[in-house]
């Protein structure tokens, strides 16, 4: 039992198992929970000596990063326990292996036997215990701390204390808690200038966010997975966790984290051209700082909902909307707003643009394309395709993902910008109303 | 036997009417020219998978580098594995098939040679296919090759451009030419073996075919009508694999990887079998458990069928679901087990010499261990979930598909390039290729395995700073193994020029088998008359 957070791990219930088990598993399981963090040996060594530049910053940077949920420590467990049992398996077929190179080469005068199989007692035993102990291994050694690991990993519902919502898009996360009416997105914040530097300093390159998702410690949170247009997949390697996201389907999983502090992974599949820049951080704070959390986000979404409602100056809204449009639009359509050749319109009216007839009808008749160029259309139905997307393109509905404000001013950055010059300012009760008129 | 060969050898000249020039290679029906350019094909599709893997590492090499864009990276590692498996290792084992098989069997030719013909020209389209997006990007049409990676997940496929389109024709052409080369094969090894050469006493590499052969036939047509179902979904509004018309996208992982798995083995039976021989030649012992051997691909054959979305822990699948796909999949591991056990007492008390092949073959049963074992950790459903998608998974998949078919290969085409070119190869060189390849696959691909375990993902343009040191080390390894592998171009070249020592008929001191009683080169016809083996 883990006296820290009380919950029963994989060795607990291989103890639990039966007189099998216990006396034939028990011996290697109690060697490797007292060494849980020597585990790949030599191999590992002489490969760190040559990543000897990341191990001054993390403690052990060939090794699974320390598990702090229980699936997390039922992982490490059976990997440690796997990779245990199989440089044994591996080291006695390699010294079988050198030890007939060694001896028994035709250099050193040995003359071949003729044996083709089994023959004694004795021979056959050479050959059949060795699968035997490899059905052993793969059905009792793993098969039993598995079966528990798959039941307890699939028990999302039992004891959550929390619901959280997460809704992966291209090329970001956002995060619902259904019951405390709150939600924000969370995308990659580390800045272009470093990705585009050739040598990033920043020591958390590529896993950092804008609005990471905070979660409490000690509890169990279901985690709900919906995706609005590719497969993703959240993956949280402390955890242990990797869930995909797919589209049109709902997927769950489950955290309870035993420490706070600070955890980082990535999207974990392909998902098009920013899959590399889509991170998920997870901050997680004990009870008191999590509720206190809570209510302060619950206050400030209300400030932010009414600040959304206030006009804006034209400048606020240039500024605000360059900032978001390079996280949010910049990744398809570009820092320049010309889009990729063949794919991604440009936003500049009267560019040169090409694309499949599927792609171009679409945007013709959205009006947004006429004689092979680029038009550039009403407020209004700007404002419909920002909020509802374009089916059937990788255009999304950002309605669901952006607020009033951000929406407002992107739609302003974008029409004074890449060379367009309406000189419109729209403003967040343009996007609200927007939003009233498509329901 | 030895009469069989006089009489061959007597009759060379009035069967060797061969046609000169292009038109030989173009309408050539005879199994050994199709099977040198199978091998051909092969090998150059290698170097040019090759140069992809080269791009991918050169772009990783350090963080935030810049050699490729995100939309070339993803074309990159899409293209490396498509044309990896398609267009190198499975055109390579096909051509040892056509070359070897009806030697071995004391077959004339394969049954079907018209077929054969056809099998083999409808490769060099289907890759043009694959490739032709590029080029069409340079001229402002569409937005290059195949971005989704090579299983090509929906819907991400289904929105790609239109490289989609063309990686599925080029698939539905080489699924094409697969399933004639298993016919054929088929046919041939039923109907087509020397009067003696009952079942029982079919070299193993034929055997293994034989299973592949079947497991293509059963598998492939899953991909094609996956291709086609996602090419509707495309262009004709269907809603096969999205969710909005009543699909589903893990349909889509269902159809591939009920192709994928048993790929893995379609790739790695062939050299299983072929390893076999080649460890008893340089052992200079008999084959240790032949049936044990003939036994374990069969089972391997069913089992590879019905354990496929151990590939799809993560996609979301109930318990059951979980629980089968991780028990039968650890129930591989025993017949592959057999095969390595069988392996061992191959060359235990033989008299080993050390020659180019042999170095490989063993380097087979080194790595492809490594590859099988950390499989095993695979199938474990919940361990999956930190494994699945991350470098550990590269590195796993590697030291199974280099590790065991491409180091099969390597050991193959030494040890028949002497008999088919007739002269041997620069065993000097070939000692190098080996070390080469043995260090810079090593440092590739253990780095990999740690980065993995640490949290890296994989399929991504850049990373975090954290993983710096594995890259830069596997990015080294990388370019090591590269360049090793001009050394197997030059000793094709040595070979196949005859300037060095000519081959005798056994190559080998220690070699067995129908083929090994021809001269070398083989005749261009040959058992016109049936041999008969007791």
């Amino acid at each position: 039992m883990n006296s820290e957070t009380g919950t029963e791990t994989c060795a607990d219930r291989v103890e639990r198992f039966g007189y099998l088990a216990r006396r034939l598993v028990r011996p290697l399981h109690r060697s490797l929970l007292n060494r849980r963090r020597l585990t790949l040996g030599s191999a590992a060594a002489a490969a760190a000596a040559i990543s000897l530049p990341t191990l001054a910053e993390a403690r052990n940077p060939f090794e699974f990063p320390t598990p702090v949920t229980p699936v997390a420590h039922d992982t490490l467990y059976v990997h440690d326990l796997f990779l245990a049992v199989m440089a044994v398996v591996f080291g006695i077929g390699m010294c079988v292996l050198l030890y007939s190179v060694i001896q028994h080469r035709k250099s050193r005068g040995y003359s071949p036997a003729a044996f083709s199989g089994p023959k004694t007692l004795g021979q056959w035993m050479v050959v059949v215990v060795p699968v035997l102990a490899l059905a052993f291994i793969d059905y009792v050694v793993m098969g039993i701390p598995s079966y528990y690991a798959v039941v307890a990993m699939a028990n999302t519902r039992e004891d959550a204390a929390l619901v959280v919502k997460a809704t992966a898009s291209q090329w970001k996360w956002r995060y619902e808690y259904p019951d405390q009416e709150i939600a924000f997105t969370s995308s990659l914040s580390t800045p272009r200038a470093q990705i585009e530097s050739g040598s990033p300093t920043d020591p958390h390159y590529l896993y950092e966010v804008d609005n990471p998702l905070v979660l409490p410690a000690g509890k169990k949170v279901r985690i709900l997975l919906v995706s609005l247009d590719v497969i993703h997949s959240w993956w949280v390697p402390a955890f242990g966790v990797k869930q995909d996201a797919v589209p049109g389907f709902l997927r769950e999983t489950w955290v309870k984290i035993e420490k706070p502090g600070i955890y980082r992974g990535q999207c974990g599949e392909l998902c098009g051209t920013g899959h590399a820049f889509m991170p998920i951080v997870v901050v997680a704070k004990a009870e008191p700082a999590f509720e206190r959390w809570v209510a302060q986000t619950q206050n400030g979404e209300k400030a932010v909902a009414l600040a959304e409602e206030q006009p804006l100056s034209r400048n606020d809204l240039l500024a605000r909307g360059k900032t978001a449009y390079e996280t949010n639009c910049a990744p398809c359509h570009q820092i320049t707003g010309l889009g990729l050749p063949g794919a991604i319109p440009p936003l500049a009216a009267g560019q040169a643009f090409t694309a499949t007839p599927e792609l171009t009808d679409k945007l013709a008749q959205l009006g947004t394309y006429r004689d092979g160029k680029i038009v550039l259309v009403p407020v209004d139905r700007q404002l419909g395709i920002v909020l509802h997307g374009i089916s059937g393109t990788p255009m999304p509905a950002f309605g669901l993902q952006l607020g009033d404000a951000d929406i407002a001013a992107i739609v302003t950055y974008v029409r004074n910008s890449f060379g367009n010059h309406t000189g419109d300012v729209v403003q967040p009760a343009a996007v609200k109303s927007a939003r009233v008129q498509a329901n | 036997m030895s009469s069989v060969s006089a009489y061959v050898n007597e009759h060379e000249h009035e069967h060797d009417h061969k046609p000169r020039g292009l038109a030989r290679w173009l309408f050539t029906t005879n199994h050994k020219d199709i099977g040198i350019l199978y091998m051909l094909f092969g090998v150059t599709f290698f170097l040019v998978g090759g140069l992809f893997a080269e791009l991918i590492r050169a772009q990783l090499i350090h963080p935030a580098n810049h050699v490729l864009t995100p939309e070339l990276y993803n074309q990159a590692i899409t293209l490396h594995g498509l044309v990896m498996v398609f267009a190198a290792l499975m055109p390579v084992t096909a051509g040892f098939a056509n070359y070897v098989i009806p030697l071995m069997i004391g077959a004339p030719d394969m049954a079907l040679p018209r077929l054969n013909n056809w099998g083999f020209w409808l490769l060099p389209p289907a890759a043009v296919v694959l490739v032709f997006p590029g080029i069409l990007q340079l001229f402002g049409v569409g937005n290059g090759p195949i971005d989704t990676g090579w299983t090509i997940y929906a819907p991400l496929s289904v929105r790609s451009g239109l490289g989609v389109d063309f990686a599925i024709f080029a698939i539905v052409l080489l699924g094409a030419s697969s399933l004639m080369a298993s016919i054929n094969i088929i046919v041939t090894i039923f109907n087509m073996r020397a009067p003696g050469v009952t079942m029982m006493k079919l070299p193993l590499f034929a055997w293994s075919w034989l299973i592949t052969a079947f497991l293509l036939i059963a598998v492939f047509p899953a991909l094609i009508a996956g291709g086609l179902m996602l090419l509707t979904d495309r262009h004709f509004g269907t809603h096969f694999f999205s969710a909005a018309g009543g699909g589903d996208p893990v349909l889509w992982e269902h159809l591939f990887w009920f192709f994928g798995h048993p790929e893995v083995y379609i790739l790695l039976l062939p050299t299983a079998g072929l390893l076999s021989h080649i460890l008893s030649a340089f052992a200079r012992k008999p084959i240790f458990g032949y049936r044990a051997q003939v036994y374990a691909y069969w089972t391997i054959g069913v089992l590879s069928v019905i354990v496929w979305a151990h590939h799809m822990f993560t996609s979301g699948m109930p318990i059951a679901g979980q629980l089968y796909f991780m028990y039968s999949t650890m129930a591989i591991s025993i017949p592959v087990t057999v095969l390595f056990i069988c392996w061992l007492g191959t060359i235990w008390r033989g008299a080993l010499s050390f020659e180019t092949p042999m170095l490989f073959a063993l380097g087979y049963i080194g790595l492809f261990g490594i590859g099988g074992l950390t499989g095993l950790t695979l199938a474990d459903a919940v361990a999956d979930q930190q494994y699945h998608n991350s470098y550990y998974l590269v590195a796993h998949f590697h030291y199974t598909l280099f590790g065991g078919p491409i180091m099969g290969v390597m050991a193959a085409a030494y040890f028949y390039l002497p008999k088919i070119t007739g002269h041997m190869y620069s065993e000097r060189a070939g000692r190098w290729h080996f070390w080469l390849c043995i260090i810079g696959f090593n440092l590739t691909f253990i780095p990999q395995f740690l980065a993995g375990i640490a949290g890296a993902e994989r399929r991504v343009v850049d990373y975090p700073i954290q993983f710096a040191g594995f890259h830069m080390a596997s990015s080294i390894g990388a370019f090591i193994l590269g360049a090793a592998q001009l050394l197997l171009v030059y000793n094709i070249v040595v070979a196949w020029r005859g300037r060095t020592e000519p081959a005798s008929a056994r190559v080998w001191e220690g070699a067995q088998g129908l083929e090994f009683t021809l001269p070398s080169p083989p005749p261009y016809h040959t058992f016109a008359e049936r041999p008969a083996v007791v």
